[in-house]
């Protein structure tokens, strides 16, 4: 049975609707994210037993060594992994509802590109050959410059979502060759290092950096959920939305800010992990349909599960290396991407 | 736009001189300079001893006659592109076509220990074909016309992703830096002659056979009906060019990695310049393509000597301004 529970606030400025499916979808991912970050925490280079993690948790051992591993290594890892997937499952989701194209991702529209070519230039100024402070803020400078080029070349021809997404291609492709301008330009060590970081890796995460992400994260996905039910009225058609009374510009403005801050954000720490955007929402969406609140719980869940799969057999199936995640979002990215450009073109032909 | 024929006749003649001076520039300039002299001399009086014959002719040679034919077989793939799909941004770098041929040349490379030119030609010509396939598919619409908006998706969607998975895959392999910027920046040095003698006869065969193709393009323009009436066997044309593009896109890429918008620039710009009728535009942009990769590649050496720039980073930092221009002008529909 499918029941429809409808929670909404007094003024009717705030509501939300959600079918039993829904719910369960988005406990069973919740509790399947849950495990998947305790398996996450339990394997890795150094050998640790299953049972350790809960030993730790309930003090009846005491070894140094192995809290370090679990409190220090870890954990802010897959933490990270949580927050990245999810900002990148959401900010694809809402391009996608906005665009009205399935294909739109942060990666499309060039956003990434921008955050990664600000912090590769951030790299190359600081000659520096591993991360370094500058490369968060550069990041999310370079997104939302981005974003704000985006808007202006759009601006004169009218914020169509059409051609948002061809700018964007145009910027993008631009950007990644002004990365590897810069990648040229710096010297080797340096440039070995940014490609890593440009395929999207969770290496080497420390807490603070996980502290610096969280609020980000949870603010964006906030402004989004509090407007979602203005991106279900877009998905009707520009005119239906204006006419029910959504300010269409306003609007598409304020979720391209989210958006970009979610991809820029996500970017600077972890890399430019391309795919979770464009599969997020869509993984998203063979489970559930439902309005755009659920869906950016569910997406925010499925990227998040994503990026911990990929971080988990990065760092296990190629002992001693270190994969980078990207490569394997990419390599489970390409079949999907396949089916799903298949699947598009049965429904319409 | 040259209007009548002595017009076009004498915008060739220009063409092809601004192509003799190019061919000089890239022989003659790069880290170590070369005088004239020395061009001319390590071709009709030969002398190993001499550095400057030893450079101009285990090099310079070498990459120079690539930028020529690379530049020549990206901008026709190009034209023919965009009267196939009549998207003016249709081009072999952005429908992924490409990258494609990029990806089954990686996998050739790090998975099966490939490197012969003609093991890996092959396979940049299924590649080709694999994402020309896919995006055809893909962009086509119900009513069977391709949709410009879904086809450059499709088409940036497909480079993502073998454009990612090639990088991912080079990595894994532990290329050496440099290698991986050959693929996926593009270059057109560090060739030897076996790999240019050996590609470079099918990119000088598909230009000719779209150079014969000239007069059923132009009519590919009209409706299907008409075209129909015409007699003109629409299909077996359309197959023909595209087979034509996947050679030519393949081609270059598995002897110069990827070199972007090339394809995308140069036809506008012959189109600007010698009109739409393909007798004029094909051979126009085989001029104007390379031209344009020489000048491209001569300044790629020079700019930050005694390293190179990546050649597909110019072209596509020449190439944006103009594609953003085309995006925002908003003749590409929807």
């Amino acid at each position: 049975m499918n029941r429809q529970w409808v929670v909404r606030s007094q003024s009717d400025r705030f509501s939300v609707r959600a079918s039993t499916r829904l719910l369960a979808t988005g406990t069973g991912l919740s509790l399947l994210l849950l495990a998947s970050a305790l398996f996450s925490l339990s394997v890795g280079s150094y050998p640790t037993q299953p049972g350790d993690l809960l030993h730790l948790v309930l003090g009846t051992i005491d070894d140094p060594g192995l809290g370090l591993i679990f409190h220090e290594i870890r954990l802010p890892r897959v933490l990270m992994g949580i927050l990245v997937g999810a900002s990148l499952g959401v900010a694809g989701l809402v391009l996608q509802g906005m665009v009205g194209n399935p294909l739109a991702s942060p990666d499309v529209i060039g956003i990434s590109h921008g955050a990664a070519a600000a912090a590769v230039l951030a790299l190359w100024l600081t000659g520096s050959a591993g991360n370094t402070p500058w490369m968060v803020p550069a990041a999310m400078a370079g997104a939302l410059l981005v974003a704000v080029a985006l808007v202006a070349l759009v601006w004169r021809v009218g914020i169509r979502p059409a051609r948002l997404v061809l700018i964007g291609i145009g910027l993008a492709a631009g950007l990644s060759a002004l990365t590897t301008l810069l990648l040229v330009l710096s010297p080797d060590a340096t440039a070995m290092t940014a490609y890593v970081w440009l395929t999207g890796s969770l290496y080497a995460t420390r807490w603070n950096e996980v502290w610096q992400l969280a609020p980000i994260t949870i603010g964006a996905v906030a402004v989004i959920l509090l407007n979602a039910r203005h991106l279900d009225l877009h998905s009707l058609g520009a005119d239906m939305a204006q006419g029910l009374g959504s300010r269409i510009t306003r609007m598409r403005l304020l979720f391209l800010l989210a958006a970009v801050t979610l991809t820029g954000s996500a970017v600077a720490y972890a890399g430019a992990l391309g795919f979770v955007g464009l599969i997020a929402p869509h993984l998203a969406r063979q489970l559930v349909r439902a309005g755009h609140a659920g869906m950016v719980w569910l997406s925010g869940l499925t990227g998040a599960l994503l990026l911990v799969w990929a971080d988990v057999i990065g760092r296990t199936l190629f002992l001693p290396r270190d994969m980078p995640a990207g490569i394997f979002i990419a390599g489970l990215g390409a079949p999907f991407l396949l089916y799903l450009l298949y699947r598009l073109k049965k429904r319409t032909g | 736009m040259l209007n009548n024929r002595s017009l076009r006749i004498s915008g060739v003649l220009a063409g092809l001189l601004l192509l003799a001076t190019a061919l000089v520039a890239s022989l003659r300039f790069g880290f170590q300079p070369v005088s004239l002299a020395d061009v001319v001399n390590s071709f009709i009086a030969y002398d190993g001893g001499t550095l400057e014959h030893l450079i101009i002719r285990s090099e310079r040679t070498v990459r120079t006659i690539i930028a020529l034919c690379v530049g020549s077989a990206l901008a026709v793939a190009g034209t023919l592109m965009q009267t196939l799909t009549r998207n003016a941004l249709a081009s072999p770098g952005l429908l992924g076509i490409n990258a494609g041929a990029l990806f089954l040349v990686v996998i050739g490379i790090t998975l099966f220990s490939l490197n012969t030119p003609l093991q890996l030609i092959w396979l940049a010509f299924a590649g080709a074909a694999l994402a020309a396939t896919l995006v055809y598919f893909l962009g086509r619409e119900t009513s069977g016309t391709l949709s410009p908006m879904r086809t450059i998706l499709a088409g940036v969607a497909i480079t993502t992703l073998f454009v990612s998975v090639s990088q991912g895959l080079l990595i894994f392999h532990q290329e050496r830096l440099e290698t991986l910027m050959f693929w996926i920046a593009g270059s057109v040095s560090g060739r030897d002659l076996d790999t240019v003698s050996a590609i470079l006869p099918m990119i000088g065969a598909a230009l000719l056979l779209s150079l014969l193709l000239a007069r059923q393009l132009n009519l590919l323009g009209l409706d299907d009906d008409v075209m129909q009436g015409l007699g003109l066997q629409v299909a077996r044309v359309r197959i023909l060019s595209g087979l034509l593009v996947v050679v030519l896109a393949g081609a270059s890429v598995a002897i110069s990695g990827l070199i972007g918008f090339v394809g995308l620039i140069v036809p506008h710009i012959a189109r600007a310049l010698f009109g739409t009728d393909h007798r004029w535009l094909l051979p126009a942009s085989a001029l104007i393509g390379a031209i344009l990769l020489l000048v491209a590649d001569t300044l790629a050496r020079l700019m930050i000597p005694p390293r190179e720039i990546p050649i597909g980073v110019i072209t596509a930092l020449l190439g944006t301004p103009l594609f953003l221009r085309l995006a925002t002008r908003g003749s590409t529909s929807t």
